[in-house]
């Protein structure tokens, strides 16, 4: 059985992480939406070939070419992503023309850019890659739907290389819309603190994180990917023992977790599920991240993103600490994170 | 004419969201498709539509739309003679 290898990583975000993992993150308490940093597109692609893509594809583009330029791997026997929204910017533009128009003047490009599958069917048209293609849109375990995928198929060495990605995209109808479902918090409520919050709902943003695995330990390796558990549906009170029966699963009790990454996003409702597994995990280091990536779908993909990197830099960021308890080194991280209460996922990462 | 054919290069580049190019950067001679400005057959189905919904042109015949979209001026000719609104 095949190990599976992180050995290239790239990140769009609210942060500046498309020049690699940031020594301080830009942190705006008083916004309930982070705004994308955004890369040099033209540096991607050309004008002439953006015309078509919204800023998730063009997000998708990006980040995938990161992390495979970092892992040095041009050739993949599989494309697997996973969005919660899909590409919901053409879906608006494509309904809401629908309603302007009175159903006639239907144009074909943002029907076409509007299914959930566009970002990794355009990565495999720009590559020419025919290998395995897939996307999964499962709420808030999509990134981690994707990652079972490419796990299973790396335990049954079947795939060397494979490109995994989260993606999600906001826009101004949508953003009122969650607005409306309280899903965001209201404007002009701030500051936002996200650890310790008082209030319901949380801080939006969007992004795309990509992961180039492999089956080969190589020298940009960041961690090996050891399990990924997905659940739907999880009593609060049943976390903590989650959590252990994951570990255990795995060999492992929770003494032998360096670290765990939290998805903390400031919802009074729902953080309760991971100060229950704080406090199950109260002596070891406690990292959150949702305070400079925001809250997304697959915005756990950029918990990953940090999960890695504290593996490979031997070093949590002060501002992204939860506790001040310290390990002298860091070998194995757990990563929990829900959103609203479900779409519970356990993903365990070592070196 | 002037007027419309400059109309007709702001509409192409709001429709075709052809991001950089200025209305100055395409000549009413050039080619649209091809070596020109390198549109495709999904931009041609995105001006058919233009026509139709700002001009009232409905294109039926698509070997039609290869002599009407060879550039802005042969564009514009088009538009000009069979235009309802």
């Amino acid at each position: 059985m095949a190990k599976t290898y992180i050995n290239g990583i790239g990140c769009v975000s609210a942060q500046a992480t498309v020049d690699g993992f940031p020594s301080e993150f830009a942190l705006d308490e008083n916004t309930n939406f982070l705004e994308l940093v955004k890369p040099e597109y033209k540096d991607y692609f050309s004008p002439i070939a953006s015309r078509r893509m919204a800023k998730g594809v063009k997000n998708g583009i990006v980040a995938s070419t990161l992390a495979m330029k970092e892992a040095g791997i041009e050739n993949l026997d599989a494309i697997i992503t996973g969005t919660g929204m899909g590409c919901i910017e053409d879906s608006d533009k494509f309904l809401k023309a629908i309603i302007d128009n009175n159903e006639q003047f239907l144009t074909p490009t943002s029907f076409i850019q509007s299914t959930h599958n566009t970002v990794a069917s355009t990565i495999a048209i720009n590559l020419g890659c025919k290998a395995y293609n897939f996307t999964y849109v499962n709420g808030a375990v999509s990134f981690e739907s994707a990652l079972v995928d490419a796990k299973l198929q790396f335990d049954a060495d079947e795939v060397s290389n494979v490109l995994v990605g989260g993606i999600d995209e906001m826009t101004e109808y949508t953003k009122s819309l969650f607005k409306l479902a309280g899903f965001i918090k209201p404007d002009e409520s701030g500051p936002h603190k996200i650890l310790g919050s008082h209030t319901k709902a949380t801080v939006f943003s969007e992004g795309a994180t990509f992961f180039m695995l492999s089956d080969t330990k190589t020298e940009s390796t960041y961690a090996e990917l050891v399990d990924i558990e997905t659940i739907n549906k999880l009593e609060l009170s049943k976390v903590g023992h989650k959590a252990i029966e994951f570990l255990k699963a795995n060999n492992l009790t929770q003494h032998d977790i360096d670290a765990v990454v939290l998805g903390f996003d400031g919802d009074v409702e729902f953080d309760e599920y991971y100060k229950e597994l704080a406090r199950e995990f109260a002596f070891t280091p406690q990292v959150y991240y949702k305070h400079v990536s925001g809250e997304y779908n697959t915005a756990s993909a950029f918990g990953l993103y940090v999960g890695s990197n504290v593996l490979k830099n031997q070093e949590i960021p002060q501002q992204l600490k939860v506790n001040e308890v310290e390990k002298p080194s860091y070998h194995k991280i757990l990563l929990y994170n829900q959103y609203r209460g479900i779409d519970h996922s356990f993903t365990l990462i070592s070196i | 004419m002037e007027a419309l054919k400059q109309e007709l290069k702001e509409k192409i580049i709001a429709v075709l969201n052809l991001e950089d190019v200025q209305p100055s950067d395409i000549s009413n001679t050039d080619a649209l498709f091809g070596d020109g400005l390198g549109l495709d057959s999904i931009d041609a189905l995105e001006l058919i539509v233009l026509l139709d919904k700002d001009y009232g042109i409905k294109l039926t015949d698509p070997k039609e739309g290869k002599n009407i979209f060879q550039s802005i001026d042969t564009m514009a000719a088009y538009v000009e003679a069979n235009r309802t609104k």
